[in-house]
């Protein structure tokens, strides 16, 4: 019997129930309380806040807001880029890998401002330390800060009463940074190591059979990728490599701390709202939406490939074997821990991946392309899952006081037309850009010669890469030849869409509503906290993303799966 | 409108600093003062010598040693080279491929010509690349079926190789976690050992 059940549901409790400490930490440091880390991070916080000439108190309007953040993006943009062009001449890089080429480097520079971490480069390859290190994971921890920064913008837009400020973009950048990922990712970082994963500065090794060992220090960056929902490998193969996820504790570990702060930050949410019961529908809302897709995944990897059954091939779980969907996995995890993370890696916009999704059953490999076009907002990527959940919730409270002829209103500020565009806008950029993508992908030869499967695969592989693309995901059915002109440029702008086209939007909401007064319930007002408001939500959500993508969705892996059974 | 310039100059650089030279160059500190064997990538050494990592798994092609799972990796140039520790990755081949049953029914028939007299199904994971390649085990089951051709081209009892295969043999982690699987260059270095009968 295969593993996959127990283990996943040792995974949600875990979840679950870590959720409510690490969510209730999360919001004393965006609300400026003092944490158990004060004594060491406090006197550096403030030496930081008094370099950049800035106080604490001052408080941001929406657009200053957005230009702040917008701002550091640009910079961390130029820095990898320079990085990447430069190192062959920097220390740090004892393999002397080559300057990165243009196109490249943009879309590298690109995905990791974007929390996307698209990789069309190959670390072991391509990339010096100092670029992993200064170049990559900064932008790792920089990234997943501005999401949590975003959110709490947007959370003050809700609790504030007749008010302009937001809170200061710095403040709850740096707060995040040093509060939230740093302690993090160096307990987890230091975890990994224990279990396997390497962290050196070594040249690569050469064993006496002729062997080339890639070396690095990927623990410290494995952390922080997994943190903070950006995915990027140290090593082509991403966590699949045993040099970055080694053990299968190692792995559940990893696992876990992909959807830890997303899911804490619906409890951070409650918190700050006041009112814990809005924070739980929100994520049980998700959790539903996740079990549901993980069950998909998972008995789809398990059950195996129709194709190789006739080939003679045993795939029959048993305990002296894995059985399932083993091309492109890792023995250590089994299709159990590789759908579990597939699943968890694109409810997420984490988008690292500890098995090949390419070869994923077509209906296993339908779940993580379909999570990341919901949106991701189940659970989604650090503050950006949680801010685009709210959305949603946003357009299910319209629709709701639509039902009854009512002006809307969610936790008291009313939702008028205004917030309705920002919110569609916030919605449907990402949808826009990976269709429209796919639909001039298929017209220019150059994009099709990049498909590696024939048949329906095929065009699942480029719908794939603009769905991760445009939801800032990053994982990718790999086989496509991604390091082209074409897909460096074109998925470096729908990773930009993706990003900016909706932090800038839910800004904006956040701007209308801090401005306005409290309206106190009434008769007509639908609560927020109810199953019936879950269900509701769940059901905007899925419609959303059923119309939008079911059409596409039937041509490439619904195809496939028909097709399946009939090949001999 | 204020132009948040310097602050955003100084956060970048000083963010910069923190979590992309005093964090990375602080935990390579500490794993190598309290993990070096697991930081420096778990080295199996003899007589001095790096034979390899007990994490990544090495090409093995004569009857002698068991076979570790098909390896998709190429070298700098794009030609296969099976176990390159130097550049991960898998086949990315579709399930529906016709290229992938194409390569699993040779790598049956060459399972099945080293030992004809194995007449059971081959475990998956002995014919399908893994995502990595570079995964250093097998199933238990794929070490078994194995067992019988190991043995002969060792002149060894089969039921001495079954029993290394057995002490190889390392079960989910704490009970619940992953899948049973044998280390491959464990389990040839250990067979190594072995006289012959």
């Amino acid at each position: 019997m295969s593993h996959a059940w127990s283990q996943n549901l040792l995974y949600l409790a875990l979840l679950l129930s870590l959720a409510y400490p690490v969510g209730t930490y999360m919001a004393r440091v965006l609300e400026g309380e003092r944490t158990f880390l004060h004594p060491i991070l406090r006197p550096l916080e403030r030496g930081l806040y008094r370099l950049m000439g800035i106080h604490e108190g001052e408080d941001m309007g929406w657009k200053a807001y957005a230009w702040s953040i917008t701002l550091i993006k640009l910079l961390g943009l130029a820095a990898v880029f320079l990085l990447m062009k430069t190192q062959a001449a920097l220390p740090l890089n004892p393999e002397h890998q080559a300057d990165v080429a243009t196109g490249l480097s943009i879309n590298t520079a690109v995905s990791f401002i974007t929390n996307t971490n698209w990789q069309a480069y190959s670390g072991e390859t391509t990339l010096s330390y100092l670029t992993q290190m200064l170049g990559l994971t900064v932008q790792n921890f920089i990234s997943a800060a501005t999401g949590i920064a975003v959110l709490a913008a947007l959370i003050r837009g809700i609790t504030r009463r007749s008010a302009t400020g937001l809170g200061n973009a710095w403040v709850d950048l740096v707060r995040s940074t040093l509060y939230i990922f740093l302690p993090l990712s160096f307990v987890l970082a230091l975890f990994l190591v224990s279990q396997g994963v390497i962290q050196n500065l070594s040249s690569y090794l050469h064993t006496s059979g002729g062997q080339v060992l890639a070396m690095g220090p990927a623990a410290s960056q494995a952390a922080i990728k997994m943190l903070g929902t950006n995915g990027g490998g140290f090593f082509g193969a991403n966590a699949a490599h045993p040099f970055e996820n080694s053990s299968p504790l190692s792995n559940f570990i990893q696992i876990l701390s992909i959807l830890l702060i997303p899911a804490a930050l619906c409890v951070t949410f409650g918190h700050m709202v006041k009112d814990r019961r809005q924070g739980w529908a929100l994520l049980a809302a998700m959790t539903v939406m996740f079990v549901g897709a993980l069950a998909v995944c998972t008995q789809a990897e398990v059950n195996g490939n129709p194709a190789l059954d006739r080939l003679g091939v045993n795939q029959v779980a048993s305990v002296d074997q894995p059985g399932g969907n083993m091309e492109g996995k890792e023995l250590r995890f089994g299709p159990g821990g590789s759908a579990l993370w597939a699943t968890a890696t694109t409810a997420a916009s984490s988008g690292s991946v500890n098995a090949m999704h390419d070869s994923f059953t077509p209906l296993g490999g339908l779940v993580p392309m379909w999570l990341m076009q919901l949106g991701e907002v189940v659970f989604g990527g650090v503050g950006s899952g949680l801010y685009g959940m709210l959305m949603f919730a946003l357009v299910a409270v319209f629709i709701g006081g639509l039902m009854v002829g009512r002006t809307p209103e969610y936790l008291g500020k009313k939702v008028e037309a205004f917030e309705m565009k920002m919110a569609s806008i916030a919605i449907l950029l990402p949808c826009a850009a990976a269709l429209i993508g796919t639909a001039i992908s298929v017209l220019v030869p150059a994009a099709v010669a990049s498909v590696s499967n024939p048949g329906p695969h095929g065009f699942s592989q480029i719908l794939y890469a603009w769905s991760s693309a445009s939801n800032n995901n990053g994982s990718a059915f790999a086989g496509l030849n991604a390091n082209t002109p074409f897909y460096n440029d074109g998925l470096a702008v729908a990773m930009l869409l993706g990003r900016f086209g909706v932090i800038w939007p839910v800004l904006a909401v956040a701007g209308s509503l801090v401005k306005k007064k409290h309206t106190p319930e009434g008769l007509g007002t639908l609560p927020t906290h109810t199953p019936l408001f879950v269900g509701v939500l769940i059901g905007v959500v899925l419609l959303v993303g059923a119309l939008t993508f079911i059409p596409a969705l039937a041509l490439g892996p619904v195809a496939e799966h028909l097709t399946l059974r009939s090949i001999r | 409108m204020n132009l948040q310039l310097r602050p955003a100059l100084v956060a970048f650089i000083a963010l910069s600093a923190i979590t992309g030279l005093a964090y990375p160059l602080g935990v390579t500190g500490l794993a190598q003062a309290a993990f070096p064997h697991q930081a420096g990538g778990s080295l199996i050494r003899r007589d001095g010598q790096v034979i390899g990592s007990e994490w990544i798994g090495q090409s093995f092609t004569a009857p002698r040693d068991f076979w570790g799972r098909p390896s998709a990796t190429v070298d700098a140039q794009g030609r296969p080279l099976p176990y390159n520790g130097a550049n991960s990755g898998g086949s990315n081949l579709a399930p529906s491929s016709p290229d992938l049953r194409k390569v699993v029914q040779d790598r049956i028939a060459a399972l099945r010509a080293a030992d004809p007299d194995a007449a059971n199904p081959i475990p998956v994971d002995l014919v399908t690349a893994s995502g990595s390649g570079l995964d250093p085990h097998i199933s238990p089951a794929s070490a078994s079926y194995q067992a019988h051709r190991v043995a002969k081209a060792r002149g060894l009892d089969e039921a001495k190789v079954r029993e290394l295969i057995a002490a190889h043999t390392e079960g989910p982690q704490l009970g619940m976690l992953g899948e049973a699987r044998v280390n491959v260059l464990k389990l040839n270095l250990a067979l190594d050992e072995v006289p012959a009968k």
